[in-house]
């Protein structure tokens, strides 16, 4: 079976990592890395794969995507240039999926929404955030159970884990995550926080979950709720850890996670790329059995 | 130490700082009370928002009883000279609720970044200056960095469009002479139109005299609070400070009856429990963790049968910064199922 041809727009640590997790798949040939500097590791690592690679942003990239037949594009810029890099690339007839908290499309929670997302058949399809692909199965796990008045999300990330896009864009971060608890994780109100730690060695993923039931909480209920979602998301991330919780206290309820990653690029502790980059990847080979399959199209 | 005649600016810190001992649940008509009597006492700069900046009410760090909206505008349109900043931490806050402040009338936006990742306030920062409000970048837990990396990141935020950069010593860790190195180091290497500014923590006791090193060392800005009001064993008490400074010469505008008064009258009476050194406010100090952690760590020693001094130097310990209050549940349920509590 041919395996369906994509782009990898970004070649920072969420790229890179993305492009070691593609390389492994059975549904999606990783063909194209574009960064931006010569001299990024990224590029280089994507060249000593075999990949065709341009430093000249997605300019440098899409006069080849029709004669490459290109179908599937990753965005792992910035939300900054997310914008103008989805427009060209669906201009040339792919599908982009949008690992940036730009949030054009409609928001992927893989063990959530994605099926019915996919059946929208957007051109652009949104994944969230790492904090939010860590966070919003949980706050669904309680929503699914009762109805939750609000849900908090704190997501602590290892300083070498953030790079300069998600130091650029940390204000989109909060935004699109909080957004996504409410869209997707079913809360009335969302809040998120990320902080970014810099002790040595390096901090493994680490995500806070408050919901605020709005009548007290079936605990039974939940807790069988969260155990079942925790097991969906380790399907795509084996390294999704329930450490604590979920604790209780009046209609409090608090899920204290860790998220180890697969060590492709950045070592384990950066589960908070794996999280993101399995979603993406999990949403671009769904997207490749429909295309194939000729339900989908631009 | 011959400070004759140095000028300083004090910041008052009891209407932000101290919303951590009083859970953020200071209501309208105590700060309004407190603040017009700052404003009398010829206080220049007052901190009105969430202890944890704008945007912080949250179930992690705690709802405040009001909006960081509402307690600015009650405040800032009955003052007559006193300004007001508001303190925002990228992460907990954004450029949204930046302008909302600004809309407000606050004269100061202080940007708090953890004292290695300076980088993320570079929208907030660029955004304050271009508003032409008074911008400051704040690195916090200044003891994790060393005096040439707190240079390395203060020109980031320098290079952003701070025109004063505070040395931010949120876990009360620093000595004298260790404030007197950071503050040198950022003296020496930002322009010389850079204001620096020194943040302290009583935790230690040494709240004053480091105060007192970080103006020998050129430092024009001095947050302190009446009566202490602040997270841990409170910040640099007002009252004494400006006792001290009269003392000494440092001229600093501010009428010490007055802000004695305020601390005795308004402050004291108020106090959810007394701010001071206690043991747990001490092992903050002595581990250097975050000071707004104290009471979160209490609330979890009574919840789960541990002691707070435990749970506060396994957060040192496990090298946390600040904001990291999920950590604090976290940690107790880890060791109260280590003992078999739970």
């Amino acid at each position: 079976m041919e395996r369906v041809r994509c782009a990898i727009i970004g070649s920072g640590n969420i790229g890179t990592d993305l492009m070691y997790k593609a390389l492994r798949s059975a549904e999606i040939e990783p063909v194209w890395m574009v960064g931006i500097d010569p001299d990024s590791d990224g590029l280089a690592r994507a060249r000593s794969h075999g990949l065709k690679t341009t430093h000249e942003g997605v300019d440098g990239l899409i006069a080849h995507m029709r004669e490459d037949n290109i179908r599937i594009a990753f965005d792992a810029t910035s939300a900054y240039a997310h914008a103008e890099n989805s427009r060209k690339v669906i201009e040339q007839g792919a599908v982009m999926i949008d690992l940036t908290p730009a949030a054009i499309g409609p928001y992927c929670i893989p063990s959530v929404n994605l099926a019915a997302q996919i059946a929208l058949g957007a051109s652009n399809l949104n994944m969230v955030t790492c904090g939010g692909q860590a966070t919003i199965p949980m706050v669904y796990a309680v929503s699914r159970v009762q109805p939750v008045d609000y849900g908090e999300i704190i997501a602590t990330v290892s300083s070498r884990s953030a790079g300069p896009g998600t130091r650029a864009n940390i204000d989109e971060f909060t935004r699109t995550t909080a957004t996504g608890v409410e869209r997707v994780g079913g809360a009335k109100r969302g809040k998120a926080i990320i902080i970014i730690n810099p002790a040595e060695p390096p901090i493994i993923m680490r995500d806070t979950i408050h919901c605020l039931t709005e009548t007290e909480p079936d605990q039974e209920a939940i807790r069988a709720s969260v155990h079942a979602m925790i097991a969906e998301v380790q399907k795509y991330v084996p390294g999704y850890q329930l450490k604590n919780g979920p604790v209780f206290d009046g209609r409090r309820v608090s899920i204290f996670l860790e998220v180890a990653g697969l060590g492709d690029y950045l070592p384990t502790y950066a589960g908070n790329l794996d999280i993101m980059t399995a979603a993406g990847l999990r949403t671009g080979e769904l997207i490749a059995a429909e295309l194939r399959a000729g339900r989908y199209s631009v | 130490m011959n400070l004759q005649g140095k000028k300083i600016t004090l910041h008052e810190m009891s209407l932000r700082d101290g919303m951590h001992p009083q859970r953020h649940q200071i209501t309208l008509d105590q700060m309004i009370a407190i603040a017009t009597a700052c404003d009398e006492a010829g206080m220049p700069l007052i901190e009105v928002t969430h202890g944890d900046g704008l945007g912080g009410s949250s179930v992690n760090y705690g709802f405040g009883l009001h909006s960081d909206e509402e307690y600015l505008r009650a405040v800032i349109p009955r003052m007559k000279q006193m300004k007001v900043s508001a303190l925002l931490l990228p992460g907990i806050g954004t450029v949204d609720h930046l302008r909302m402040a600004v809309d407000c009338g606050v004269h100061c936006i202080r940007v708090a970044t953890h004292c290695t990742e300076a980088d993320v306030s570079a929208q907030h920062i660029k955004l304050a200056s271009k508003l032409g409000v008074d911008t400051v970048g704040f690195l916090m837990m200044a003891h994790m960095n060393t005096p040439e990396g707190l240079l390395h990141q203060a020109k980031l935020m320098e290079s952003y469009g701070a025109t004063t950069i505070y040395i931010t010593d949120s876990a009360g860790f620093l000595l004298p002479h260790d404030v007197t190195a950071r503050i040198t180091a950022l003296r020496e290497g930002l322009q010389p139109g850079t204001a620096v500014g020194f943040h302290g923590h009583h935790n230690m006791g040494m709240s004053i005299a480091n105060s007192l090193a970080a103006v020998e060392a050129g430092a024009v800005r001095i947050d302190v609070a009446c009566a202490g009001l602040g997270a841990g064993a409170g910040n640099t008490p007002t009252e004494a400070f400006v006792a001290v400074a009269n003392r000494m010469g440092i001229e600093t505008g501010v009428d010490l009856y007055k802000v004695m008064d305020v601390a005795e009258d308004l402050i004291v009476p108020m106090m959810h429990q007394m701010v001071r050194v206690d043991r747990d406010a001490l092992v903050l100090g002595y581990a250097g963790v975050y000071s707004s952690f104290l009471l979160f760590a209490k609330r979890a020693a009574t919840r789960y049968g541990l002691s707070a001094r435990d749970i506060l130097m396994e957060m040192g310990r496990r090298k946390t910064v600040g904001g990291q209050e999920d950590m604090i549940e976290d940690v107790a349920l880890d060791m109260a199922r280590e003992r078999g509590l739970i």
